[in-house]
C-alpha cells in the first residue's frame, strides 16, 4: 500500500511530463493552406477483470464492470442509488451498468459460483473512462454485495495488474429478515428487488447472515450461507 | 522547568535538522469511518507515541487504564499515560459517539520522536471490545494512507451482553447501546472469560428475543465482521 501510493505518485509525474513534451511539439505551420487533421486513430484500452468466489455457498450474481470519470458508485454511509439496490437485491445489474456516469462497461454471463472464477473484458477508447468499478451480489442473502468502486486506473500501463481481496457491503435498502420469500438465490427463489427501502438506508460493511442454526429462527438460510470477509479477489489486467 | 525543557527540545530539534531532513514533525490529517451498519464508538482516543510506546498489543494482558476505555469507554487514564511519555494525542474528535457508517476528520502534529501511531476507541455495544491501531509506523512519504482495523476483545470481562448500564472497570455487563435497538431479561451468553490476554473479538452472538433469550443484542443487528473501522491520514 504504501509503495502502491509513492510509484503511482512517480507515474503520475512522468505521465504529465511526457504530456507537457507532447504539447510543446505543436504545428508551427506557415503555409497559407489549411490543411485538414489527420484523423488520428482511437487509442483503445482494454482491461480484463477476474472475479474468484472466495465464499462456501453464496453464488454471485452476474459480475457487473464499469469504467467512468473521477466517481464513486456507493460510499459507507451514503444511501444506496436506485441502480445499486436493484443490483444488491436482485443480482440485476442493468440499470447499474446503463447508469448515466457509464463511460463504457460489460457484464458477467451468468453466476459465479462458489469456488469458481469469471473474467470479463472491458473496452474503450475514451480517454475519460479512468476509474474503475465493480459490483456482484452475494444472492443467498437480502442485499449484500461485494466490489469496489472509484478505483483510479489511469496509471496503468499495458500488463500492468492489480489485485484486492474484498469485503461485503450491505446496500442498508432491505432488512436482513432472511425470511422466506426475500432471498433471490436458490436457498430461497424468494423476491429480489423491491423499490421500497425498510432498513437504515446507508451503505456500510455486511455484519454477516445469521441463519437458522446460529440464532434466527425465521431464517430461510442455513449454516452453509455463512461467510466472512473477503468473499472475492478481483484482478484487473490491463490487455490493450 | 518548562523553560530547560523548552531548551532541550530546541537543542535537540537543531540537531535533528542537521541529521537528518525526514525526523522533523509532521501534520497528519486523519479521517475514521466507522464502517459497521449498527455498531458506536465511544470518545476515539489517536496518538502518535515512540516506537517501543503501546497502547494495547495482542497476546498481552489490558491495562487498567486500557480496561476503563474497553468497558465504559473512559480514554483519560490513557491520555494521562500518554502525556506523561510525550506523546501527541487527539482526544473524542467526534465530540462523543461516533454513529454507524459515519466519519471524523481532525488534525495530529506529531513530534519528531514519536514516529508510531495507535488508536483505541470501545464498540457500544459490546462487553469490552475495542476498535485498535497498535503502533503503526508513520510513513516519511508524503501520500495517503490508507488502513483497515479490527475488533478486539480486551480479555477483561466476560462478554454476557447484558445491557446494564455496566460501564466501570470490573462491572460485568454493557453501559449502552446507543441504537435503543438492545433486548432486555436475556440469561447471560456467559459469566467466563477465559482468555484473559487482548485477541481479536469473537463477535457479538446475539439472539432473535427482544424479551429474554441468552442475549439483549440483537443477532441482526449487533454483530459485526472485520474490518469496523477505516482509517485514512494524508500526510503533507
Amino acid at each position: 500500500m504504501l509503495t502502491f501510493s509513492f510509484i503511482k505518485y512517480i507515474k503520475v509525474i512522468a505521465a504529465t511530463t511526457c504530456l507537457l513534451l507532447l504539447s510543446a511539439c505543436g504545428s508551427d505551420n506557415d503555409n497559407d493552406v489549411e490543411m485538414p487533421d489527420p484523423i488520428p486513430t482511437p487509442t483503445e484500452y482494454s482491461y480484463a477483470i477476474t472475479v474468484t468466489n472466495l465464499t462456501y455457498a453464496q453464488p454471485l450474481s452476474p459480475v457487473a464492470v464499469v469504467l467512468h470519470s473521477d466517481s464513486k458508485m456507493w460510499m459507507t454511509g451514503e444511501a444506496a442509488s436506485q441502480a445499486l439496490e436493484k443490483l444488491a437485491e436482485s443480482g440485476d445489474n442493468s440499470d447499474f451498468i446503463s447508469d448515466s456516469n457509464v463511460l463504457a462497461s460489460n457484464s458477467g454471463d451468468g453466476v459465479v459460483m462458489p469456488g469458481l472464477a469469471d473474467t470479463i473484458e472491458v473496452i474503450t477508447t475514451d480517454r475519460n473512462a479512468t476509474f474503475f468499478t465493480a459490483a456482484t451480489m452475494l444472492v443467498n442473502t437480502n442485499d449484500a454485495f461485494t466490489g469496489l468502486t472509484g478505483v483510479d486506473i489511469s496509471s496503468m500501463a499495458i500488463d500492468d495488474v492489480k489485485s484486492w481481496n474484498l469485503n461485503v457491503y450491505d446496500s442498508g435498502t432491505e432488512a436482513n429478515s432472511e425470511a422466506v420469500g426475500t432471498i433471490p438465490g436458490p436457498a430461497d427463489d424468494g423476491t429480489g428487488f423491491d423499490a421500497a427501502r425498510n432498513d437504515v438506508d446507508f451503505v456500510a460493511l455486511h455484519s454477516g447472515v445469521v441463519s437458522q442454526d446460529d440464532g434466527l429462527s425465521s431464517s430461510v438460510l442455513t449454516q452453509a450461507h455463512r461467510f466472512d470477509n473477503p468473499a472475492i479477489k478481483l484482478t484487473i489486467t490491463r490487455t490493450k | 522547568m518548562r523553560t530547560s525543557k523548552r531548551m532541550n527540545t530546541l537543542i535537540s530539534a537543531s540537531v535533528l535538522v542537521v541529521a537528518s531532513a525526514s525526523t522533523l514533525a509532521q501534520d497528519l490529517s486523519i479521517t475514521v469511518t466507522n464502517l459497521t451498519q449498527g455498531l458506536y464508538f465511544t470518545p476515539i482516543l489517536t496518538s502518535a507515541h515512540t516506537s517501543d510506546s503501546h497502547i494495547f498489543m495482542s497476546g498481552a494482558a489490558a491495562t487498567a487504564e486500557l480496561q476503563a476505555m474497553a468497558e465504559g469507554g473512559d480514554i483519560s487514564g490513557l491520555v494521562s499515560i500518554l502525556s506523561n511519555a510525550e506523546a501527541n494525542t487527539n482526544e473524542n474528535p467526534a465530540g462523543g459517539l461516533l454513529a454507524p457508517s459515519m466519519s471524523t476528520t481532525y488534525t495530529l502534529t506529531n513530534d519528531s520522536a514519536n514516529t508510531h501511531l495507535s488508536l483505541v476507541t470501545m464498540i457500544l455495544p459490546s462487553n469490552d471490545g475495542f476498535v485498535g491501531l497498535d503502533s503503526w509506523e508513520i510513513p516519511t512519504e508524503a501520500g495517503t494512507y490508507t488502513i483497515n482495523l479490527n475488533a478486539y476483545d480486551a480479555g477483561t470481562e466476560a462478554n454476557n451482553e447484558l445491557v446494564n448500564g455496566g460501564g466501570a472497570p470490573g462491572v460485568l455487563g454493557i453501559p449502552a447501546a446507543p441504537g435503543g435497538d438492545a433486548g432486555t431479561n436475556g440469561m447471560g451468553v456467559t459469566d467466563t472469560e477465559s482468555n484473559t490476554m487482548i485477541h481479536i473479538h469473537r463477535g457479538n452472538l446475539g439472539d432473535d428475543m427482544l424479551d429474554g433469550g441468552k442475549s439483549d443484542l440483537n443477532n441482526s443487528i449487533h454483530r459485526w465482521l472485520n474490518p469496523v473501522a477505516k482509517l485514512t491520514i494524508t500526510i503533507q
